[in-house]
């Protein structure tokens, strides 16, 4: 089976968060449907586009799902959570709006039936993974416990995208216990980070975010699992500068969900990216020996 | 001899005459519709002159056919049916022609309204061309009634019909009488205590002589019609012989199960496993929750006879009933039946479930709490003895929460209605709680405060001023724990402030919602339901009590979300609509009923059999029936409705396949009539 990989700006090679692609694509070298990037990918709409031209971002998202199709995908992974609900979100636009498929279809020059189905990261590793991470187990870290960090974009809107619960998700969590270590139990899952407000409204990012770290320390977590390239950038680039204004020492390492796996089948720290974070994370390498 | 037909035109004041003129369809009707050999027009036909008017020349004109323009036939048709009767004339010969609520009140333009005017009146008029004479169904009434659900509203209508001098069987799915009011604390806006006016009420419906009450039972099937209902009760076992029992509480004293969750105390205290569900039970004897059960467990697992285990049995040893305890493990369910000729439907509402609001932390966070479960703490007669104490620690809390609208007027969490008593009962506890807790300061979340009943704005206020509770007018987006707190964040829409308090508990206004089974229930007595499965009357507001079945009346709140003096209200009213009915021996009902062809053998019936009909009535008022030849064998099986069930609404004849079925007032030739004296240009 073959699954189409659309990559986006945030994690592709040589972008802000490629060790989020890097990982993920490691991990799908041991486990899980091969990962075949859709030729010719373009940017998905999120940020500027879908908040200035929604025919336009509507039009970008389109293309690349109809590109899926040309090429024979049945289904696309999408693991930055911006691009797959923007993805997801253009696909029901079209779907309910007979004149915006027209003018997509003329604008993209393909037509657009939408028949593929968009996965986020950990759908993916749900749907096909679960038993590939068992049988794949080389390594167990000695208890790690690890708040799972989901964010907004992954679950909401509830009604369009349909996964998980939108109050209290709970398939990291599954994951991380699939891998062997400590899911935490903890308040500050689906809050939100600041997202795009990191660059015009950091004071906000810096509260908010703040909250999420406390949170994850008081429920004396080792690490935040995140599956969203904002999100990490947000508590591990910006983690430094929140405690500086919050006058705290929070050293708390960001890892992608991916990464862990990676760790948890013995793929090599440095292969999966874990040395290009702002927080340093051998804490959590070597908890997996 | 062709019919004489009368042409009355109402001007209904302005309402019809604004749009409509008048004048010029009695004129058209006259000069165009065969038949027609008198017409008039009128201010208010309904009053009345109006009526005499109907009267007079029905004897001068020697009128054999009436049609009269003018509202809805749901508002007069019996009206001027009445009064042709007055007359000698039979009532069905009457048509109305709806030109107020299907022509006036929906146009504008004068003239369009005239001209379809017009066109509905020649319409009905060819109807009424081809009217039969009908007569009116007599059936036989048997003098009893049932009520279903004992809580207030079951136990105020049986008490009223019982009153009234006729027998009620009362029936009740819990191992006791009370419902929910007998779960609350004090009552608004008085802070009477609810156990003090209710358990009363619950006593004189044991003893009184007319009441048979069935507890922990279920109405298992109900058939008939109006005036003869059938009934089938499931009386669950219970495990205890109600007859030998004397409620003298040895078996629950010694039930070594004493950690089961107390449904009556909304889970927040615990019952044994043989129990009477709180101590002013009626009837005042215990059951054996089999599920939690020592005993019936083994059985279940071993698979043998639960009299055959031998884990244990402290209760029944206890029981000092001799020779025969009263406590029987053996016992099994029982299907009883009774005949009763009219139904009063009381079966309550359930509060929303606990898990719906995850970003509350409903169902995850033990101090946060429903507001039935803060009745239950307020109690005296509740897990703390009336104290309030928060579930996960037993402290008292200083700061607490209550949260409005808790699934109310929110259509993402599936109700959109206002569950109508939670301002009230908010206030209420922001009251008991500054009473038992002084020192203690309570918020309230609201959307709006909707305190409209005698005395109910003054008691809201009352909690405001005196009581001084602080009311934040904004929602809450969550509730988390922090350390033994719980962190409320909310907005102040009134200050445009975000409001972030950290509570040491938080109590949950939760909605009002149609009991679970609500919708199998329904189909059981064949009454209609709305989008909430709240049971529909028949019309909002001249027949509220009224259920769409004939003879089938709600009480309560599974009507809608009420609070105790309507549902108190409201269970009077349908008492008085069943002793109105049981008055009398015979009962007339509409000859509106829809009838299966027959004919003389060979044919018999053109009815093929295919029994559409049946599946499609909602009434279930087809039978089947065969048709014999004289040595017993079937020669075909047919369709027959049942007039006593059928309510006339014409499915049965829309889906016949073989045009076998006719409605009486309605038939085809009727209906091709009216529709071909349209003049379609």
């Amino acid at each position: 089976m073959r699954i189409g990989y659309y990559p986006g700006c945030a994690i592709t090679t040589g972008s802000s968060s490629e060790e989020y692609g890097t990982s993920v694509l490691r991990v799908s070298q041991v486990i899980g449907p091969e990962l075949e990037e859709i030729h010719d990918w373009n940017c998905c709409g999120a940020s500027s586009a879908h908040a200035t031209n929604h025919k336009l971002s509507t039009a970008l998202s389109i293309r690349n799902i109809s590109l899926a199709e040309k090429y024979g995908f049945k289904e696309i992974l999408a693991p930055c959570p911006m691009c797959s609900q923007r993805l997801i979100i253009s696909q029901k636009d079209v779907a309910d709006d007979e004149k915006l498929k027209k003018e997509v279809e003329d604008a993209i020059e393909m037509p657009c039936n939408s028949g593929v189905k968009i996965l986020n990261y950990l759908e993916l590793i749900k749907n096909y993974c679960m038993d590939d991470i068992a049988k794949n187990l080389k390594k167990t870290p000695k208890d790690l416990k690890i708040a799972s960090y989901y964010g907004c974009l992954l679950v909401r809107p509830p009604k369009v995208l349909q996964f998980d619960d939108p109050e209290d998700p709970k398939s990291m969590d599954e994951i991380v216990k699939a891998i062997g270590a400590k899911p935490v139990e903890w308040e500050f899952k689906t809050n939100c980070c600041g997202g795009g407000f990191t660059l015009s409204r950091t004071d906000v990012v810096l509260k908010l975010t703040n909250d999420i770290l406390e949170g994850a320390v008081e429920a004396g977590a080792d690490a935040i699992a995140v599956a969203c390239p904002m999100c990490h950038a947000n508590l591990d680039m910006r983690q430094k500068k929140i405690e500086k204004e919050y006058n705290r020492k929070f050293n708390i390492p960001i890892v992608y969900i991916s990464e862990l796996i990676g760790l948890a089948l013995d793929l090599g720290a440095i292969s999966l990216g874990l040395n290009k974070h702002f927080v340093e994370t051998e804490s959590v390498v070597n908890a997996f020996s | 001899m062709s019919k004489k037909i009368g042409v009355f035109v109402c001007h209904c004041g302005t309402n019809i005459s604004a749009t409509v003129d008048v004048e010029k369809v009695a004129e058209e009707a006259k000069k165009k519709n065969p038949g027609v050999t008198y017409t008039t027009t009128h201010k208010y036909m309904c009053s009345d002159p109006g009526q005499k008017l109907l009267r007079d020349k029905i004897k001068e004109e020697g009128l054999t056919g009436i049609v009269v323009a003018a509202c809805s036939p749901k508002m007069h048709e019996r009206t001027f049916r009445n009064a042709a009767i007055k007359t000698g004339l039979n009532p069905y010969h009457v048509e109305i022609s709806n030109i107020r609520e299907q022509c006036s009140w929906v146009h504008k333009d004068k003239a369009v309204g005239t001209t379809k005017s017009i066109d509905l009146v020649r319409m009905m008029t060819e109807k009424t061309r081809k009217d039969k004479s009908l007569k009116p169904i007599k059936v036989h009434v048997t003098k009893r009634a049932l009520v279903i659900g004992g809580g207030i509203a079951g136990i105020q209508a049986a008490l009223d019909i019982a009153d009234g001098g006729n027998e009620v069987i009362l029936v009740e799915r819990e191992a006791s009488i009370g419902g929910h009011m007998a779960q609350l604390s004090e009552t608004f806006p008085t802070l009477d205590c609810s156990q003090c006016i209710m358990t009363p009420k619950m006593v004189e419906v044991a003893q009184h002589e007319n009441i048979k009450l069935y507890t922990w039972s279920e109405i298992e099937a109900v058939g008939g019609y109006l005036g003869n209902f059938d009934i089938k009760i499931r009386k669950k076992a219970r495990s205890v012989d109600l007859d030998l029992c004397t409620g003298c509480s040895s078996c629950w004293q010694v039930c070594p199960s004493k950690k089961i969750k107390s449904e009556f105390d909304m889970g927040l205290g615990n019952r044994t496993a043989i129990y009477v569900p709180f101590p002013q039970a009626i009837p005042s004897k215990p059951v054996i929750d089999r599920e939690n059960c020592l005993l019936f467990k083994d059985a279940r697992k071993k698979n043998i006879p639960p009299n055959d285990s031998k884990v244990c049995r402290k209760c029944i040893d206890a029981c000092p009933i001799a020779p025969v305890k009263a406590i029987d493990y053996s016992q099994e369910d029982e299907i009883v039946e009774e005949k009763v000729g009219a139904i009063v439907v009381a079966t309550g509402y359930r509060e929303l479930e606990d898990g719906l609001y995850g970003e509350y932390g409903g169902g995850k966070y033990k101090d946060v709490i429903t507001g039935l479960q803060f009745e239950r703490l307020a109690s005296a007669s509740g897990p703390t003895d009336g104290m309030i104490k928060r579930p996960s620690d037993g402290k008292e809390p200083e700061i607490i929460v209550f949260i409005q609208c808790v699934g109310s007027r929110d259509p993402s969490k599936g109700c959109s209605y206002c569950s109508k008593t939670c301002c009230m009962y908010t206030a209420k506890h922001t009251m008991l709680y500054k009473h038992k807790v002084h020192h203690g300061h309570a918020y309230v979340f609201y959307i709006d405060i909707r305190c409209a009943g005698k005395s109910y704005e003054e008691f809201a206020q009352r909690a405001i001023e005196e009581e001084g509770a602080t009311y934040l007018r904004g929602r809450v987006s969550r509730v988390y724990q922090k350390g033994d707190k719980l962190v409320v964040l909310g907005a102040d829409t009134l200050t445009g402030s975000v409001v972030e308090i950290e509570a040491e508990m938080v109590v949950l206004a939760s909605a009002m919602k149609a009991q679970d089974d609500a919708g199998e229930f329904a189909r059981k007595l064949s009454i209609q339901y709305d989008k909430d499965m709240f049971f529909s009357e028949i019309h909002p507001k001249l027949k509220p009590v009224e259920s769409s079945s004939a003879g089938i009346f709600l009480a309560g709140t599974c009507q809608g979300p009420k609070d105790i003096p309507e549902a108190v209200a409201q269970a009077g009213a349908a008492a008085s609509k069943v002793l109105a009915l049981l008055s009398s021996d015979e009962l007339e009902r509409e000859p509106v009923v829809a009838r299966v062809d027959r004919q003389l053998p060979p044919v018999f019936s053109t009815c093929i059999g295919c029994f559409y009909c049946q599946k499609v009535c909602p009434y279930s008022a087809i039978e089947q029936e065969d048709i014999k030849a004289r040595d017993g064998s079937v020669i075909k099986t047919v369709a027959r409705v049942n007039e006593g069930l059928c309510q006339g609404c014409g499915l049965c004849a829309a889906t016949c396949r073989s045009k076998s079925i006719e409605l009486a007032g309605f038939n085809d030739e009727q209906i091709y009539a009216e529709i071909n004296a349209v003049e379609f240009n």
